[in-house]
Order: C-alpha cells, then structure tokens, then sequence
C-alpha cells in the first residue's frame, strides 16, 4: 500500500516536470523560431496562402500540381492511402490518374511521367514533388499562361532545393512556393 | 539515388559513433558517478524523493523491484484512462475534442503505459492538447524509463558476483528521465521547433489557398511531442500520418534527427553494458550480432522500395524514384525503407511512410523486426529481449557440448531456462493465435455485433493476402509493442481495441517480469570463476550461436504466417 501511494505522488511531481516544465521551455524557445512556432506561413500581396510545410491541392491547369492526396489535403486528417502493392481497386485509382494526366497535358507520352504524381504520399500532405515531376509540366503551364517555356523552367531551376549538405537525400521543389513565384511573373 | 544511398549509410554511421560516448555517459549515470547534469538535477530528484516518501538509496531484491515497477504503471493506466474519457471537458481543448469511448481509452491508456503506441484514433480529432501532454507525451518519458530501469537492473544482477539486492527502482527510473531522456529531447525539440515544428497551444488556423479554396490546419504543441515519442522508442504520433506528416518531421534534417533520436539510446545501452560491466568484448559481440541482423533485414527493405513495383510499371509510367505509393519526396525511398526498419527492430513504431503501401518483401522483413524484437530493441526492453535468447544460446551450448551451462559465472539451471523458454515462446503464441482467430473470423465474414459495426470483412482495407498481412502486422506490432501499423485495418472497434489491448499488456510485463526474475535468480547463485571448460560468451562462436538461436525460433515460429501473407503477395507480384 505504501508502494502506490509513493507512487501515486512520485507521477504527480514527476508530470510537473515532464508534461509542463518541458512543453513550456520547449513553447518558450519556440518563440525565437520562424513565426513563433505557429508553423510557417507564406504569404501573397500580404494575403496568406498557405502553410509553407503543407501541401494544397492544385487542379488548375496555370499552376504546378501537387501529388494526389488520400485525404485530399485535409490538414486536419492526415493519412495515405493504406492501399497494398497488388490491390486491383488501387491499381485502377493509378490508371484513372494516368488517364487524367495526359488529358491535361497532350503533348507528354505516359513514359515520362514520375509515378510519384500519380500515387498518393504518406502524410496526404506531401508539399514537394521532383523536379523531374516539376519539369513534364512545363509545356502546360506555358501554354495555359502563354508565356516562354524557357521561363518556367527558369523558376524550376531557381526553385530546386538541393540535397542536404549538398549531397545526402532527393532534389526538392515546394510546389506552393513555386506557384505562389508563378504567379509573380510578369 | 547515390544522394539517398549515401544519407542513410552516413546517418547509421554517425548514430553509432556517437551511441559510444554515450553509452559510457550512460554507464556513468547508472553507477554513480559524477555527471555534467549533478548540480541541476540532484536537488530536483531529492524533492521529488522527499514528496514521494521514497529512500532511493534503499537496495531492493528483484521481488522489491517488479513490485515497485509494476504499482506506478498502474497508477498510470487509471491516471490515463481517466484523462482519455475526460478530455472533452477537460481544459486545453481548442478543437473541441471528444472524450474516447471506454474501449478505445482503454487501448490507448495500455498502449502509451507499455510504450507501444498502437493508435487507434487521430491525433488532429481523437485527443484534446491536454491529453497529447499530460495523458501521453508524459508517458513517453516514464514507460521509456521503466524499461530502461528494468535493463539496469538485469546489468546489475550480471556485475556482481553474488548478491542478493541490485539497486534501487526509483533510483534507475527517475535517473533515465532526468539525465538521459529530458536533456536530450530539450536539444531535438529544439532543432525541430527551428526547422517549421510547431510548438504552440493555439488550435486549428483556417486559410484560403492559392486556388481560392478554404482550408483548415490542425496545430499544437508538436516538437516536445515528438522529441520524447523518439528518444524514448515510443512511437506515437502526433498527428494522425505520424512523422510523415510534414509538420512532425518537415525535411530531410529533421528526418534523419528522428531516425538518430530513435537509434541512439538503444545504441548506446549496448555499449553501456559494456562500460557497465567493464566488459567490452561482450558488449561488441552483442553488437555485432544485433548489427548483422539489422542489415539483413535492412538492406532488401531498401532495394525493394528503390526497384519499385512491377504493378506500376506495367501501366507504363516511370519510377526513377522507386515505390512512392505512401512516401514523401523530401525523404525518398531509401530513408523511407531504412526508417520502416529501423522503427521495427527498435519498437519504436512511429513511420515516416505508410508500411501498409510498402513492398511485400518490405512487409515481411517489418515485420521479421518485430518478430524478433531483439536487433537494438526498444529502450531498455530490447537488451532484455536478448538476454533471453542468451539464455537459450548457453543452455543449447551446455546441451551439445554436455556441460552445466553457465553465464558470467553463473550456473543456468532448469529454473531459469523454463522462464526463458516461457518468455520466447509467449511472443509467437500471442501473434499466431490472435492472427489466426481474426482470420478465422474473417474467412467466414462473422456478423460482429457489438464488437465491430458490420461483418468481419469489413475491417479489412486491402483484399487478399494483403488482407491477411494487415491482421498479422496489428498482432506482431501489438506483441512487439511496437505500435506501427498497417493502417488501413479498421481497428477503432471493441474488438481490435480490446484484444490488442491484452496482447499488449501480457507481452509488456512478462518479457519484463522473466528477465528480471531470471536475472535475480542467477545473482542469489555462487560466483564461480571462470576456467578452461567455461563457454566464453563473448566469442564469435557464441555470437553465431546466439544468433542461429534467434534464427530458428522467429523462422520455424513465424515462417508459414510470413508465407500466407507478405510472401504469397510478393510472389504473385513478381510472377
């Protein structure tokens, strides 16, 4: 009996440390971070667009498109797609995409799209894409924005985030960032 | 795809060059010794002692020891319980939150106490910020430290030649927390607080996207979150996507921080066995064949998920990036497949990709992890895990060689060697028996009732052998307490809640309770001095012993389930 009432008051104290003490610091040191620790945002003509870490969805034809989402970039319910390698409802999810992809985009061959555009991310938020994905893209967005191809691919080249410390991880690009400068063009 | 190649090899390789020093830093805390943190923390633990009423300088035998550990779990379970069935009126609620239902609170509570992490709900709709604190996060650090503390006390049993008190519970426990657990998520919280993690108590934020269309952003006080849910080997994410989610893990740095924060306190407790002991050799060869282990599973994992998947090739798209159902760009699939293994062999169970879209080779060698729950292992428990098999490895040894079996010194007798074959043979039944009666169920599509809403079927998010895998992977990481999932299984329900619930707990306390037991058994014996007829245990030879043990016991176990499951869907994928 002696044992759970010291440890009955031996989690009180310890919780105080380690479940208020610490999130406190941690919300303390958070202040000097980008935007305080409310997460990052960008902004358009001082109008938030987004969340810089969070992917959106994009459908438009003028913009770059992010990857398919299971949750349809619900920011509040983040999940995959659980589906398996050989479940034929998913493979057919896949060919619609496909099919839908060069619907928008006539002027690529389907041996060129990255299937990381037309298979879901683990988080249904993912906010990047490769400039491979970025670069099929290209002929679209020129057309739809009538501007130069050369433009585009000028932004992709700008917006391209190199491996960590140059050499460990993938080539990046934040879809938002990309099409939020985009829309900067003139 | 060199960039990927040569990011994880760096990352095992700086984990492991660090995991020394600490160790030795850790060996240091546990003995005694003086320590950077002294001045900070021994007036704070001297007031907690004082307002619990404890003497941490009171020695206790092994008894004294599981009943102290066991008494403060309990008090967290109901503490937990409470808080889960309460949130919704409880304080620091923004969202609006509400309280779980008895069984899903009861899952969750046993899940977070025996740092298994299994969650069956949502972290951005299941849980209020007081629960994710105070109800969870505070038992990523206690349930981290009671396996820690349960690990010294084995060590403990192993360094002296004969004794009968090995050190004092509260002593171990609140060391782990203070000096190992806190200080180091204070510096990773921080680096992922200044990489985008939030660590705020605002709610969810609403936006409008560039396209013009409403969004809403679950918020919250992430970094300390998922900081200690790593170091402590817990797993349980913040967020629904766990550490896919960008917010919980926002780049390829912050990425491979969370891999090291899992690795390093397993890591170094191998090698701080070693300083412990001052028996360096042994702690290597424990290396060595947790390494080798690590790496078969590892490597097939990654080439796997770099090769892709012929069903996506064949409707003729590309994959330069390999299998990229479930995974993120900023990662890739080469961490994406180091993590899914680093995460099972360590019963960490928190994901940066979604094993359920993983490759079937890659499903089956997740898995392997859990099933042999001995390569690393979770903080404190996975040393405790291979005790076992050491056990097993010298009584097989003493069998062939026809001598009593012996261990630093110790005679290993039929006590002892019925509580270890008790602990190993606890781990499949649990999986193959609880798997089999949901494939029972399933097979015949049941009418459920009250324990699932629908036919069994309906649980199932994948049809086939893949279907199977689903069933089999919840029991293995439920047995594992690893708390990974492939989560497309519906298993908020009375029955996937309850009955993981029970594996949970039977597979947390006995592995512990066994070890510790056995531990305390072989201290109380004569020390006898080693001679020219004694089984060294610190020799190649044994090594491979050891590990022809765990071999044969996770391959004739497990083999024909893997067969049914992960391997049936690898084959018909690569006909």
């Amino acid at each position: 009996m002696k044992t759970l009432f010291s440890a009955i008051r031996l989690t009180l104290v310890s919780m105080v440390l380690f479940a208020v003490v610490y999130p406190l610091l941690i919300t303390g040191i958070a202040q000097l971070a980008p935007n305080h620790g409310k997460g990052e945002i960008i902004q358009l003509n001082g109008k938030t667009v987004g969340y810089q870490k969070l992917g959106q969805s994009f459908t438009n034809d003028k913009y770059f498109w992010s990857r398919p989402s299971a949750v349809g970039y619900n920011a509040t319910g983040s999940a995959g797609s659980n589906k398996g390698p050989t479940n034929a409802d998913y493979l057919a999810t896949v060919q619609a995409r496909i099919d839908t992809f060069l619907v928008h985009n006539p002027k690529i061959e389907k041996s060129q799209i990255p299937s990381e555009l037309v298979t879901a991310s683990g988080s249904g938020l993912d906010p990047d894409i490769s400039p491979a994905s970025a670069r099929i893209q290209i002929k679209r967005i020129a057309d739809a924005r009538k501007i130069p191809e050369v433009k585009v691919m000028a932004l992709i080249n700008s917006y391209t985030q190199k491996p960590l410390l140059g050499i460990f991880g993938p080539e990046t690009i934040n879809v938002l960032e990309l099409n939020v400068a985009l829309d900067g063009l003139k | 795809m060199n960039n990927e190649i040569s990011g994880i090899i760096a990352l095992f390789v700086v984990t492991l060059l660090l995991a020394i020093p600490f160790g030795k830093y850790m060996a240091k805390v546990y003995t005694g010794e003086q320590t950077f943190f002294d001045p900070v923390f021994n007036p704070v633990e001297k007031l907690f002692y004082r307002i619990s009423g404890i003497d941490a300088s009171q020695e206790m035998n092994w008894k004294q020891h599981l009943t102290a550990l066991l008494s403060i779990n309990f008090i967290w379970f109901l503490l937990s319980m409470f808080i889960l069935m309460n949130q919704g009126w409880l304080p620091l609620n923004p969202d609006g939150n509400p309280s779980m239902s008895p069984d899903l609170a009861f899952n969750t509570a046993i899940s977070f106490v025996v740092n298994c992490n299994l969650q069956h709900y949502s972290g951005e709709t299941g849980v209020s910020y007081l629960t994710q604190l105070i109800g969870l996060m505070y038992l990523h650090f206690v349930s981290a430290a009671t396996g820690m503390a349960a690990c010294v006390i084995v060590f403990n049993a192993m360094r002296n030649r004969q004794a009968e008190k090995l050190g004092n519970f509260y002593n171990y426990f609140l060391k782990s927390c203070t000096r190992i657990l806190l200080p180091l998520s204070i510096i990773v919280s921080a680096l992922l607080v200044f990489n985008g993690t939030p660590m705020t108590f605002e709610g969810k934020d609403t936006i409008t996207t560039l396209q013009g269309d409403s969004m809403k952003v679950s918020r919250g006080p992430v970094a300390a979150f998922v900081a200690i849910k790593h170091l402590g080997t817990n797993g349980g994410g913040f967020f629904g996507a766990n550490s896919a989610h960008p917010l919980e893990n926002p780049n390829y740095f912050t990425n491979a921080l969370e891999m090291f924060s899992q690795m390093i306190i397993p890591l170094a407790f191998i090698f701080a066995l070693g300083y412990y002991l001052k028996r360096k050799k042994l702690a290597w060869t424990i290396f060595g064949v947790m390494t080798v282990g690590f790496l078969s599973l590892t490597i097939p994992t990654v080439i796997a998920e770099i090769n892709g998947s012929p069903a996506i090739q064949h409707l003729g798209v590309v994959q330069p990036t390999g299998s990229m159902e479930g995974k993120e760009v900023r990662f890739g699939t080469a961490a994406s497949a180091y993590w899914s293994i680093a995460t099972t062999v360590i019963s960490t169970g928190s994901v940066n990709s979604m094993h359920d879209s993983s490759m079937p080779l890659s499903g089956a060698m997740q898995m392997l992890g859990m099933m042999i729950n001995a390569f690393y292992g979770g903080c404190g428990v996975g040393i405790l895990n291979y005790y076992i098999f050491i056990i097993l490895g010298v009584f097989i040894s003493g069998l062939m060689v026809g001598r009593t079996p012996e261990f630093l010194g110790k005679k290993v007798e039929a006590r002892e060697v019925k509580i270890a074959a008790i602990i190993a043979i606890l781990h499949p039944l649990l999986i193959l028996v609880g798997s089999a009666l949901a494939a029972y169920l399933t097979a015949n599509d049941t009418p459920m009732g009250w324990w699932f809403n629908g036919n069994a079927t309906g649980w199932l998010n994948n049809p086939g052998y893949h279907g199977f895998s689903e069933m089999l992977y919840e029991y293995t990481s439920s047995a594992a307490n690893n708390g990974s999932g492939f989560e497309g299984l519906g298993d908020n329900n009375p029955f996937w809640n309850i009955t993981t619930g029970i594996v949970l707990l039977l597979s947390r306390f006995l592995p512990i309770i066994g070890p510790v037991a056995i531990a305390g058994l072989l201290a109380n014996k004569k020390y006898i001095p080693a001679s020219a007829g004694t089984l060294k245990t610190d020799t190649s030879t044994f090594a491979i012993m050891t590990l022809a043990v765990i071999g044969i016991i996770a391959a004739l176990s497990f083999f024909p389930a893997l067969a049914l499951g992960p391997l049936a869907e690898h084959f018909t994928l690569f006909k």
